[in-house]
């Protein structure tokens, strides 16, 4: 009913018209929306990117293997972690370094710490605004003051993990190729207990309020794509699989994806070989692991009737808010469990080969590929981030929706699409490594 | 009596991780407070809302890397009172003025399969290349404290309180032992300015340079003690060209250390 109210609207019956949004409002970086209905049909949806090129796989080459984490982080400033892992993970593939099960934990936190403070920007700052009906989070917080300051406390949280392993929230210092620079000691890690216990009972509180929301009616039997652990919600290791038959492991990723270049976008555009658009993300996570979650997190999705096959993307602020009760109490677990680690780093033996990477970033699979020559430098970097791999599943979002919502007003049915394109919470920065909306009808 | 309208801010975006203006929104606690003195007018990132220019304070993000970019920036200009940049994208360059030293062509080729598609200038400059500036606030990422220094200081009329002493000051301030002097790892700490409160030592870690040079700094003679030490010109080189490695001092060392 909320949406029927929100765009109930005067009904129009324009057979030809264009939907253009020049700046896409709340997402990361700079996008624009372009949608053009010709005789009632969607004839062109473009999600551009005109964020300006960064050549990060061109200045890669030549630079030192060890360099990577801190250079890759640079890409983007929401989530540096996912770049610093997936890089890490490369390199120790390619150098056949494991590292001691103590600094993979400590590993997982800190990855913990970005997926909390990223989906608390998402949630509260990003798209509630959208489903509460505001331009902002500063004008929601004037009605909703107790909604923000609990987004914020909780955002605060995710950033306090971050700042203690990392060294600081935004490009952590702190991540090196074989382990980390300096290790916490158990005493350090426990201040964060209380404030990950109150983290946890925050994102509880936001999984029962976001699953009130009224959502449109929007499914789609999307092919969706993560990472699966044998044991774990994955994070930083599992092999790729989807729910239409994929199983392969992240070394054959490029055998199964290949990367499109369209005149639109300063992003390549990602594609599943003969069969084209996928899903990554947290909606594809908890379709392919709600095994996996956390009891509190497994528990407080099924009481909010949240259950796999969940195929309508707006319920994506949902599954970010029970990956945020995951998230911090995997968080909880680690750091209660914690032992110092003997040393901060194992030794790496440089060496020519190629080395490949893929984590879960909190927007969905960041894919890593990276040739070394055996002095250590990098001779060819390949990166494929989550925004890149989702851009067709958006395009694809856009056309059914304009054709689900024709009758709607131009505003309203421009800000029902950037809603749409906000749901995968899109990182342009990545991805140009995003969007302009303009809708067009004659 | 009339109500004293509130200051209108803008953040504007150029080439850049978005990581600095995030740090706006890291201001957890103070978010609501800043949000209640300043009218964020102009913020794409957290608001679909645009208040008109002109604004009294326009931070600025990122680097210039397109023809369109180089035109934009005159436009923030003339529509800030004051325009301050944030960061190392906008203070230097960035990470991608890594291409000044290449062909930008061959970076097209490299990532793109159709780079006609792709427009790009030759060069990353930094935004006082192209429009004044009246405060350049460094980092990669700026300190949130730093920033609301910054902004505290333009609000009231006052000089900015944000030092530019080395990062060794810090050090020393914090009683870290130097790793110059007792075989630490390669530190840039020396020519580099302070504002990270000395984070890469406190973690065992030489400095990288993320706020770039510090006032007069003596790049030549550190480049020269760590090459006594035993680093190579490919390694001092590697050092100096990062984050900031368009900020004149470390372009001009990094490019003595070219074979």
């Amino acid at each position: 009913m909320h949406t029927q109210m929100r765009f109930g609207g005067r009904v129009r019956h324009v057979r030809n018209r264009t939907i253009r949004v020049d700046y896409l409002a709340r997402v990361e970086g700079e996008g624009s929306l372009y949608i053009k209905i010709k005789d009632g049909a969607v004839k062109e949806a473009e999600f551009g990117i005109f964020e300006p090129p960064r050549f990060f796989e061109a200045f890669l080459r030549g630079r030192n293997y060890s360099e990577a984490p801190d250079i890759t982080a640079r890409i983007c400033g929401i989530c540096p972690v996912a770049y610093q892992m997936s890089s890490i993970h490369a390199m120790e593939q390619a150098f056949g370094v494991s590292v001691d099960p103590r600094l993979r934990s400590l590993r997982r936190l800190l990855y913990c710490g970005e997926w909390i403070e990223s989906h608390a920007l998402h949630i509260f700052l990003l798209h509630a605004p959208d489903f509460l009906g505001y331009e902002d989070a500063i004008s929601m917080a004037r009605v909703h003051p107790d909604v923000v300051k609990k987004g914020l406390q909780l955002k605060k949280v995710g950033n306090e993990v971050m700042t203690l392993v990392g060294g600081r929230e935004i490009h952590p210092i702190n991540v090196r190729v074989g382990g980390f620079y300096k290790v916490p000691s158990k005493k350090e890690l426990q201040v964060l207990v209380e404030p990950l216990k109150r983290a946890r009972d925050l994102a509880v509180e936001t999984v029962s309020w976001t699953s009130k929301i009224e959502f449109p009616e929007f499914e789609h039997d999307y092919e969706f794509v993560a990472l699966r652990h044998p044991d774990e919600y994955p994070l930083n290791e599992g092999r790729l699989v989807s729910n239409k038959g994929l199983d392969i492991s992240v070394i054959e990723y490029e055998q199964y994806f290949v990367e499109e270049h369209v005149r639109h976008s300063n992003a390549l555009q990602s594609v599943l070989k003969e069969r084209g658009a996928y899903f990554v993300g947290p909606l594809a996570r908890f379709n392919l692991n709600f095994d996996r979650l956390t009891p509190i997190a497994r528990e407080t999705a099924s009481s909010a009737k949240m259950t796999p096959p969940c195929t309508n993307p707006f319920k994506g602020i949902v599954v970010r808010a029970i990956e945020t009760v995951f998230a911090c109490e995997e968080a909880l677990r680690i750091v209660e469990e914690y032992e110092e680690p003997k040393q901060s780093v194992v030794s790496v033996v440089h060496r020519a080969g190629v080395g490949y990477g893929c984590t879960e970033a909190p927007r969905g699979i960041l894919y890593h590929r990276y040739h070394l020559h055996e002095n250590g430098t990098i001779l060819d970097a390949k990166i494929v981030p989550p925004t890149a791999q989702n851009q067709k599943a958006i395009e694809a979002d856009l056309v059914r929706l304009v054709q689900q919502y024709a009758s709607l007003a131009d505003d309203k049915l421009t800000w029902q699409c950037e809603q749409a394109v906000r749901n995968y919470d899109p990182c342009i920065s990545c991805a140009t490594h995003f969007l302009r909306l303009d809708v067009e009808r004659d | 009596m009339a109500k004293k309208r509130k200051p209108k801010l803008a953040v504007w975006k150029f080439a850049s991780c978005d990581g600095c203006q995030l740090s706006l929104l890291d201001c957890e606690e103070e978010l609501l407070d800043v949000a209640g003195v300043i009218d964020i007018a102009n913020f794409p990132e957290a608001s679909r809302a645009v208040v008109r220019g002109p604004y009294d304070i326009s931070l600025v993000e990122g680097s210039i890397t397109t023809s369109h970019d180089a035109e934009r920036i005159h436009q923030v200009r003339r529509s800030s009172r004051v325009l301050i940049t944030i960061g190392a994208c906008a203070t230097s360059g960035g990470i991608q003025a890594l291409r000044n030293f290449k062909d930008v062509k061959d970076f097209a080729t490299i990532v793109y399969p159709n780079p006609l598609y792709i427009e790009a200038l030759a060069k990353s400059t930094p935004i006082a290349d192209h429009v004044a500036v009246d405060f350049q606030l460094r980092g990669c990422p700026i300190g949130k404290h730093q920033l609301l220094e910054v902004l505290g200081a333009y609000l009231n009329g006052r000089k900015p309180n944000i030092p530019t002493y080395s990062v060794c000051v810090e050090c020393k301030r914090r009683g870290i032992v130097c790793g110059l002097v007792s075989h630490g790892p390669p530190c840039l700490g020396p020519v580099t300015q302070a504002g990270c409160d000395a984070l890469c030592p406190s973690y065992h870690r030489g400095c990288f340079g993320c706020f770039g040079p510090k006032e007069t700094p003596n790049t030549a003679s550190l480049g020269n003690w760590w090459s006594m030490r035993g680093m190579q010109n490919r390694e001092l080189l590697l050092l100096f060209r990062s984050f900031n490695a368009y900020a004149d001092a470390f372009r001009r060392e990094s490019e003595t250390r070219e074979e």
